[in-house]
């Protein structure tokens, strides 16, 4: 634990020179101007936050979540709704995100919460069902064919995002944040409960921890994390529909969480790298690209224990 | 010293990569090649493809290179590969989407980077109105178009209670606005079901319904395999000749053949309206179809007959400034003018520019080898504008 | 209300129902015993379908292309089940979840690749594509009541196995305690293979019913397969008993709702409000039904015994 700064760099170092990289790439690509990758890497992030929103309560929590795409969707719309009756405040959208994903994520989880393991995946499903069909079903918005907002979220002079590299660096370091967030949590007295509650839960109990308010506390962070995930989404597209609620997302958000490794702070990063750079680069040879992905999710649940990451790190010999 | 070389030719490689393209024109083409849309795609692929080996691979002197992207169905997808165009390829013009929502989605993309955006199918009311843009430019239809269309034909079929269905999306939507707008008997009942790449196929409740509603027809929108599978549950519900089917969009060459194959004679003689047929007697149509037909041994869809139409476009503009691209407004002015040989004929185009043409009535017929297919009856509107371009300030 | 309208609808629901059952009847005994989330059990339900369809265009027959696509997609869930699923048994959830995941994506393209995008169809032989007098004055498609006649003496069937011999008497014990049955000396591995290839025969057969219906197309099994896994929920992970009812209770309700909730909601909102919202609260019910029920009985309706 109390290793030295040179130790902890050198046992580190892929993790820094993932930042270096992150931080240094729209340099490259302005110099090359490819905007398009800014786009692919944009994608990746936003993806990896919410990935590891999810890895919050699925790989230390042990509550899998078929339904996690849906907190994309409510930050998204957060920006969609406000933008569409002319209202861009960054503020207020971001607001708006935060809570809406943070209350929905209570009220939801009060009742998931209740169930166990293949009934907690299918109720979260369920819940998130309803809201896809609910934004299906108002035209106001667009219903089906979604909203396209025209500008993004308004700072003021403060932080102007509609220039893509500065919403790039606002997304990095969301995404830092998250990251530095999702280990200080699971790191703390809480995340100690969490993780502990998934392992034995009755034992917990027993001890005197009140593991249902833990547990749903974790909820609701994971979901507020989502929620950021999906304002910056919105931001980003310029486009929302209630698509981006469908299950199909959610499992997607699964895979790159166990992909990467579940319960591990950088496997959800790593998985939806993998996810966005198998898309990036075999879409363009084959349209068959979707073969070579699926036979990728079996092996490695075949063969990776922990995921890419675990695999990284049995190699290194690190634990 | 070595490794320092290759570093540098690999650095100087790289940017040397911007600046060798410009003597060919790119076309960025968006449409659905995965999913079970993907037949449709494959259509459109196959007319460009034909269209720019007629054309002999060269317009104004200059290559032409075409890339086409996979929408997957999905609106979000669609704008992702069109950003992926527009900013990764740098093609000068983008064509194709079948889906409304789909073009909806990405024309931002295209139109904020100050680029052509063709429509090779979808045709949504608010890109014919509030949202028409100058570097916008459709060679099909707005979608209300052929349906007001049917309406009039079901006027003058003296059908008074007409039973609605269609897909719940924005294409579908306009459809039925379409059909409203023009008939002028009761509409006593209307489905719109769920769409998308998980969209509801099997529509048993909502003919149950049908046929108990007391409708004197049926009028029915379901692209691409939809419109196979809804003919069949027509057929197998026992509603043949006792409700009428009228069509648009749903009975074309992409749904005859499987039907044919399955012998579902209910769809011989069954109407449709259109902008276009394969049998429409133009000189550039004979070229086209023949042409198809040949190459691919079937049938061309309107789908394909579009995209023909937009390299065809695009060509006019290209040699109207004699290859300089960077002339956009000579180019546009060009394709203001719609003259290029087009395989419905002569048209012109609004300010909108959604074509102003004709729309005609077809029918579902047995052609000379014994495959079915449709073929003109009458002409049901003469040189038809789109009821939106009203709402348009170019 | 239309009472000739209500029987029909009755009739439909009914069909969607055991549809839903001979997907659900599968999924929930390899839920059940093996303790298996298969989010693929879907593409049994297309590959049933492409097999039939192909089979059904080469030979002209129906009947002939039924027969020998049953065991086929025996063979092919049993090759899935050798190749892959067997050895995720001992893994926990998540990976059998990202495994079959990937099942789906290389199910899916291998269709794309062997039968092309367009998907297929084919016609039924005459005597099944007319109508048939079901009360006095109601017709209804001779193929559905086929369809539901099927499925229910499936769902019979399946019964009399699970309760009265002893491969059921093995399934039921592996349901409710699997060490119990392997301290038996039973070698659990032949069981879970055949109640595999079950599951997928069954899966099969569904989507073979449906095909002449729709028509076999890509990813025809990912959206009812969600349904599917909302039957076994209400119904009870494990419980075969559970599935049928879940399964009936999700098809009338799916397709009563799709039929009359617009007329109902016009009573309440106005016409056009009740026409916007009418499919999208339908489309709905079937996962308000669900969180009601697990609300009340976090175990689904019929949970087995001893768990």
């Amino acid at each position: 634990m109390s290793s030295s700064t040179p130790q902890y760099l050198a046992r580190h170092w892929p993790a820094f020179a993932g930042v270096l990289v992150l931080l240094a790439a729209p340099l490259a690509i302005t110099y090359w101007d490819q905007p398009f990758y800014l786009d692919v890497l944009m994608r990746l992030m936003i993806l990896a936050i919410a990935a590891s929103s999810l890895n919050l309560i699925l790989g230390y929590g042990g509550m899998i979540s078929l339904g996690h795409s849906v907190y994309i969707g409510i930050g998204a719309y957060a920006v969609g709704i406000p933008a569409y009756y002319d209202q861009y405040s960054g503020v207020l959208q971001l607001l708006l995100a935060l809570g809406g994903a943070g209350i929905f994520a209570l009220v939801t989880g009060l009742i998931c919460l209740r169930t166990r393991g293949a009934y907690f995946i299918m109720i979260t499903l369920a819940f998130a069902q309803m809201m896809y069909f609910t934004f299906v079903s108002i035209e106001e918005y667009g219903g089906d064919d979604g909203l396209v907002i025209y500008a993004r979220s308004d700072f003021g002079g403060l932080f102007d995002v509609e220039n893509s590299i500065r919403l790039y660096y606002l997304v990095a370091a969301c995404l830092l944040l998250t990251l530095l967030l999702v280990h200080r949590i699971v790191n703390s007295h809480f995340g100690m409960v969490i993780r502990g509650a998934k392992s034995n839960e009755p034992r917990m109990r027993a001890v005197g921890f009140p593991t249902f308010r833990y547990r749903l506390a974790c909820y609701v962070i994971s979901g507020m994390l989502c929620g950021l995930a999906g304002w910056l989404m919105g931001n980003f597209t310029g486009f929302i529909s209630p698509e981006m609620m469908d299950w199909t997302r959610s499992g997607e958000l699964i895979a790159m969480v166990i992909l990467g490794g579940s319960g591990t702070l950088l496997g959800p990063t790593i998985g939806a790298a993998v996810f966005i750079g198998m898309e990036t680069v075999l879409a363009e040879v084959t349209v068959y690209w979707h073969l070579y992905l699926g036979l990728l999710l079996i092996l490695v649940a075949k063969f990776g224990r922990g995921g890419l990451g675990g695999l990284w790190q049995r190699i290194r010999g690190v634990r | 010293m070595k490794l320092r070389i290759a570093v540098l030719s690999i650095v100087a490689a790289l940017l040397a990569l911007p600046a060798a393209a410009a003597d060919k024109v790119k076309i960025g083409f968006v449409t659905t090649l995965t999913t079970g849309a993907a037949v449709i795609g494959k259509d459109m692929q196959d007319a460009v493809n034909l269209a720019v080996e007629d054309i002999g691979g060269k317009m104004g002197g200059l290559d032409v290179e075409v890339i086409f992207g996979d929408d997957g169905f999905k609106p979000e997808t669609g704008k992702q590969v069109t950003d992926k165009l527009v900013k990764s390829d740098d093609v000068d013009f983008v064509a194709g989407y079948i889906w409304s929502h789909v073009l909806l989605a990405s024309q931002k993309s295209v139109l904020g980077a100050g680029k052509f955006l063709i429509s090779s199918n979808a045709g949504p009311s608010q890109l014919a109105g509030k949202l028409c843009n100058k570097n916008f430019f459709s060679t099909s239809w707005q979608n209300d178009q052929t349906p007001m269309a049917m309406g009039e034909v079901l006027n003058q079929r003296g059908i008074k209670k007409l039973y609605v269905m269609s897909p719940n999306y924005a294409a579908g939507k306009n459809m039925v606005a379409g059909v409203e707008r023009t008939f002028k008997g009761e509409i006593v009942g209307k489905d719109m079901t769920k769409w998308g790449k998980d969209a509801q196929l099997d529509f048993s409740a909502e003919l149950a319904k049908a046929g108990a509603s007391g409708a004197d027809a049926i009028f029915v929108f379901y692209p691409g395999k939809a419109g196979g599978a809804f003919v069949k549950q027509y057929e197998q519900a026992g509603l043949t000749g006792k409700l009428p089917l009228y069509t648009v969009f749903t009975i074309d060459s992409i749904a005859l053949p499987k039907l044919q194959k399955a012998k579902m004679k209910a769809v011989l003689g069954s109407l449709n309206t259109q902008f276009w047929g394969p049998d429409l007697d133009t000189p550039q149509n004979h070229q086209f179809v023949s042409g198809f037909k040949k190459k691919y041994g079937r049938y061309p869809s309107f789908y394909a007959a579009q995209s023909y139409d937009s390299v065809f476009l695009i060509k006019s503009a290209v040699e109207a400034v004699g290859g300089n691209l960077a002339d956009m407004d000579g180019m546009r002015a060009a394709m203001e003018k719609a003259d290029f040989p087009s395989v419905r004929g002569a048209f012109r185009y609004g300010k909108n520019h959604f074509p102003i043409q004709n729309f005609y009535l077809r029918q579902v017929v047995e052609d000379g080898d014994g495959n079915w297919t449709t073929s003109v009856v009458s002409t049901v509107l003469k040189d038809h504008q789109d009821s939106y371009v009203g709402e348009c300030k170019i | 209300m239309d009472s000739t309208l209500l029987v029909i609808q009755i009739l439909n629901g009914l069909q969607l129902g055991v549809l839903l059952f001979l997907l659900a009847a599968g999924l929930t005994l390899v839920f059940g015993i093996m303790d298996f989330i298969n989010l693929a059990h879907g593409s049994f339900y297309m590959v049933g379908a492409f097999f039939c369809a192909t089979l059904t265009l080469w030979l002209d027959s129906f009947l002939l292309a039924l027969l020998l696509t049953l065991p086929l997609t025996f063979v092919v869930g049993m090759v899935v089940e050798l190749l892959v699923v067997r050895h995720l048994y001992q893994e926990d959830h998540l990976q059998q979840i990202l495994a079959t995941f990937g099942l789906i994506l290389v199910a899916d393209t291998l269709v794309h690749i062997i039968w092309g995008p367009e998907g297929l169809t084919f016609a039924l032989p005459e005597i099944l594509n007319g109508q048939v007098t079901v009360l006095p004055g109601i017709l209804f498609p001779v193929y559905r009541i086929l369809i539901i006649s099927v499925g229910l003496l499936i769902a019979v069937g399946l019964y009399i196995v699970v309760t009265q011999t002893r491969v059921g008497m093995l399934i039921r014990a592996g349901a409710s305690n699997r060490r119990m049955v392997e301290a038996l000396g039973v070698d659990i591995r032949y069981l879970f293979t055949l109640v595999f290839g079950a599951g997928a025969v069954m899966a099969g057969l569904a989507g073979l019913m449906i095909a002449p219906i729709t028509e076999a197309s890509i990813g025809m099994g990912n959206e009812i397969l969600i349904v599917a896994f909302v039957v076994i929920v209400i119904g009870g992970v494990g419980s075969i008993k559970g599935a049928f009812l879940g399964a009936l209770l999700v098809g009338l309700i799916d397709t009563l709702g799709r039929s009359f909730l617009d007329d109902m909601l016009k009573l309440v909102l106005s016409n056009q409000a009740a026409e916007t919202s009418a499919p999208a609260i339908s489309a709905m019910l079937i996962y308000i039904l669900m969180a009601a029920i697990l609300y009340f009985r976090p175990q689904g309706l019929f949970p087995p015994k001893g768990r």
